[in-house]
């Protein structure tokens, strides 16, 4: 083996340790609050799913795929989970 | 350069198993440095293999034969473009490509997830450390692309000429790309399932434009190669169903239902149990269609494998299914629907229907395929299924499955009456009746099947038209803008929405132009001396002269082209002039072969003769004869044999030269006969633009929205539900 390969491969993994290993030389990372926050992010996520739903039946109203009284029921129905989500929400939040 | 390529590949090997233990660890622990170091490593291991396909792009480049992977897939004479793809032409740098087109895509979606999903995430990083450790052990172990030859030959063997074609250079990087981003959602919904996370709103949301960017990269790569078949098999058809075409095509149907039955779960959270099957199913076909490129398990004009990668792969195919179907039934009581459907008239149950259909397709594919296997063990007796089979069964269903694609649109979520549904349907319906009237009374009524694709094609065109042309008129409702403005704002407000839309007309537009080109294209096979014509649907074709030519690059001679001259006419008109052409590219083992015989010995290639056009195709190949030629031929390797080390080299080469050109004049003074394929088909030129509109809409449907202006529509909406809670 070539010397400049040798320093080369020796280079790239100092730099490969270097990489890897930063997280485990640095302060200890405090320990995140992972489950409410990721229990909020789910109820963002099924908020914004929430609010396409009545995007979509309100676009399905104006371009006739929905009866006014179809919607009105569709609406009411959706707009009641909403609610139900935006309370988890604040829950989750504290 | 080599002994640093194979380091790296070591050290990626050892950072990708470091990773999976440090990600598990992490996730067990709850312990975050442990986690990120694990995602550190995937970002390690894209910077190792770049470097590592670096070294290999540049021993390609450079024509750099002590590396044994060069030697054997180029030479010399390769041109540039080729050079530099000629590195996935071979079983060891295709692995390469592989890994290092995986470790990208995980860094990407890695980094975009790096302050999400924190439960799911490390077991996602460990799976895919796991496929990079799988990938990384076999360039290791078993195909190494830097091994390296005790003397570097003068000359390579040079890339396989079938390969020569600009689409055959992206259509591997397509595939592969679209193989390794379907393991992205696969990954994720093992963690989802492992940590019991498995609503639409965490995994699903993370990675279903991944997902997406698979179909489309796996889709474009099909197409590809239906391309280049099509461009330079020579034998004018763009699909055979052959075991590595079909192998592609499995992931891209469980991936379009993936696609289409993930909405479900985001809108209505059902489906759960069949969405993570899909993705998990789709992610295991994805391996499986590497497998079947690499293994040369099943025979193929496409699998460029040997044998010696099946037992690593047929052991990770059988973990990958075991693991997968245990998660699915351990896990099965998180995984039970929030919701049922409310109607059977609903768009919920059309992509339903959808996903059956494309499943039943999928099913129907992997029968076919894997029925040379199945026979073998059953008969002893190996039994290949060819087109006629799979035709039967997969054209009813993509009649079936183009209907539905013009029904989704423009029905409603939920619930769909039946007033609404006539509203919607009677336009498309009687536009796509009238014109199957037409098309019948004009002679289709001899194809049904064919008849019913035209209806049912058109039927989705006009009802997706009718979308746009509604969506349109409610925008400028709203906002006075011009219909221009309106569109683009339509589109751009809800872009998976309309990119979904426009996608469905290109698969019309794709599938209309395979049943038009399938049922009425004239094909013939027929053997002709100059001067004679043979007639294929309304033209004539015409061989009006051979002809033959020496084609040298950078002072070698790179290929002897023999062809003919074809005048094609129509009723008497000229239409066009053809020149197709048979090249042979001379043996690179020269065992056995005389220096004349072995510039007949080695690979040929067609080059077509195509008039393509808007309604038809007009398609021409050839085989000379040259029969005639072989006493010249051997005749001229007695000669040399006689004359070996009598003449200095450069003598001998110009000797060479005349020969060469002595037995191309005789082709041309003794007027060959030679075999044509001639096509006239119709409609053919609609598959590529189909699928021009394909990846268009999939590119709008991809391409993220404006996060502020979702931002307002959601403030907006918030505002009314927040009213309505205050009346409550």
């Amino acid at each position: 083996m070539d010397i400049v390969a040798l320093l080369v491969i020796l280079v790239v993994l100092a730099a490969v340790v270097a990489l890897v290993s930063a997280p485990l030389r640095g302060r200890a990372a405090q320990r995140v609050r992972a489950d409410a926050e990721d229990r909020v992010a789910e109820l963002e996520a099924r908020k914004e799913a929430k609010y396409r739903e009545l995007r979509d039946a309100e676009m399905d109203l104006r371009t006739g795929k929905l009866s006014q009284e179809d919607h009105r029921v569709l609406d009411r129905q959706l707009r009641a989970e909403a609610v139900e989500i935006l309370k988890a929400l604040d829950d989750a939040r504290g | 350069m080599a002994t640093v390529g194979r380091a790296l590949l070591i050290l990626a090997l050892v950072v990708a198993l470091y990773g999976v233990a440090a990600s598990i660890y992490g996730a067990v622990r709850g312990r975050d440095e442990w986690i990120a170091s694990g995602r550190r490593s995937v970002y390690a291991i894209a910077a190792l293999v770049t470097g590592a396909f670096a070294i290999l792009e540049i021993a390609f480049l450079r024509s750099d034969f002590s590396f044994a992977t060069v030697a054997s897939h180029s030479s010399t004479t390769t041109p540039t473009f080729y050079k530099g793809a000629a590195a996935w032409s071979s079983q060891e740098g295709s692995l390469l490509l592989w890994l290092w087109l995986l470790s990208l895509w995980s860094s990407l979606v890695l980094f975009a997830t790096r302050n999400q999903l924190r439960r799911v995430a490390p077991y996602a990083t460990a799976v895919l450390l796991g496929f990079a450790a799988f990938f990384a052990a076999l360039l290791v172990f078993k195909e190494t692309p830097f091994e390296l030859r005790a003397v570097a030959p003068a000359e390579g063997n040079g890339l396989n000429p079938l390969l020569r074609h600009p689409s055959m250079m992206i259509h591997p990087p397509m595939l592969y790309s679209g193989y390794t981003l379907f393991t992205i959602p696969f990954a994720f919904a093992v963690g989802a399932l492992i940590t019991r996370q498995v609503g639409a709103a965490d995994w699903i949301r993370a990675t279903r434009r991944f997902a997406l960017g698979a179909w489309l990269f796996l889709g474009i790569g099909i197409l590809l190669g239906a391309r280049w078949s099509y461009a330079e098999l020579g034998w004018g058809g763009y699909w055979a169903w052959d075991p590595v075409e079909n192998a592609s095509l499995l992931p891209w149907l469980t991936g379009t239902a993936f696609i289409h039955s993930i909405m479900i779960q985001e809108k209505r959270g059902m489906l759960k149990i069949w969405n993570v099957s899909l993705i998990l199913a789709t992610g295991v076909l994805a391996i499986l269609g590497t497998f079947l490129v690499r293994s040369g398990i099943l025979d193929s004009i496409h699998a460029f494998g040997a044998s010696t990668l099946g037992i690593p792969f047929v052991t990770l195919i059988g973990v990958l299914i075991a693991a997968s179907i245990g998660l699915v039934v351990l896990r099965r009581s998180e995984l039970r629907s929030e919701n049922r459907l409310d109607s059977l008239l609903s768009r919920e149950a059309i992509f339903l229907l959808n996903n059956l259909v494309l499943v039943a397709m999928a099913f129907v594919v992997f029968w076919g395929t894997f029925w040379p296997l199945i026979a073998e063990a059953l008969t002893g007796t190996r039994r290949a299924l060819g087109p006629p089979w799979f035709d039967k069964y997969t054209v009813p269903l993509a009649i079936v499955l183009v209907l539905l694609s013009g029904i989704g649109p423009v029905i409603a979520w939920r619930k769909a009456t039946a007033s609404n549904a006539r509203r919607n349907f009677l336009l498309p319906a009687v536009a796509a009746l009238a014109l199957g009237a037409v098309l019948a009374a004009m002679g289709a009524a001899e194809r049904p099947l064919a008849l019913a694709m035209f209806v049912c094609g058109a039927f989705v065109v006009v009802s997706v038209g009718q979308e746009f042309w509604r969506g349109v008129g409610v925008r400028r409702a709203m906002t006075g803008e011009n219909p221009l403005a309106a569109l683009r704002s339509l589109v751009a407000r809800n872009r998976r929405r309309y990119g979904g839309y426009l996608v469905h007309v290109g698969m019309a537009l794709l599938f209309v132009g395979v049943a038009a080109s399938t049922a009425f294209n004239d094909a013939r096979d027929v053997r002709l001396a100059p001067g004679q014509s043979v007639r294929s649907g309304d033209y004539t074709f015409t061989y009006r002269q051979a002809t033959s030519r020496i084609s040298t690059r950078d002072g070698e001679l790179e290929k002897i082209s023999f062809g003919a001259v074809v005048d094609v006419s129509r009723d008497g008109r000229h239409v066009t002039t053809m020149r197709p052409e048979r090249g042979y590219y001379p043996s690179r083992d020269v065992t056995g072969l005389g220096p004349v015989g072995r510039f007949f010995e080695g690979e040929a290639t067609s080059e077509i003769g195509l008039d393509a056009g808007l309604r038809r195709d007009i398609w021409t190949a050839m085989t000379p004869d040259i029969r005639r030629l072989l006493p010249t031929i051997e005749q001229g390797d007695r000669v040399f044999a006689a004359a070996a080390g009598k003449l200095p080299a450069q003598l001998e080469g110009q000797a060479l030269g005349a020969a060469l050109k002595g037995i191309v004049d005789k082709y041309l003074s003794d007027r060959p006969q030679a075999t044509f394929r001639v096509i006239s088909s119709p409609l053919v030129t609609w598959i590529w633009i189909g699928s021009i509109v394909v990846f268009l809409g999939g590119l709008i449907a991809l391409w993220p929205g404006p996060d502020a202006a979702r931002r307002r529509v959601s403030a907006r909406y918030a505002a009314r539900v927040a009213e309505d809670l205050g009346r409550a």
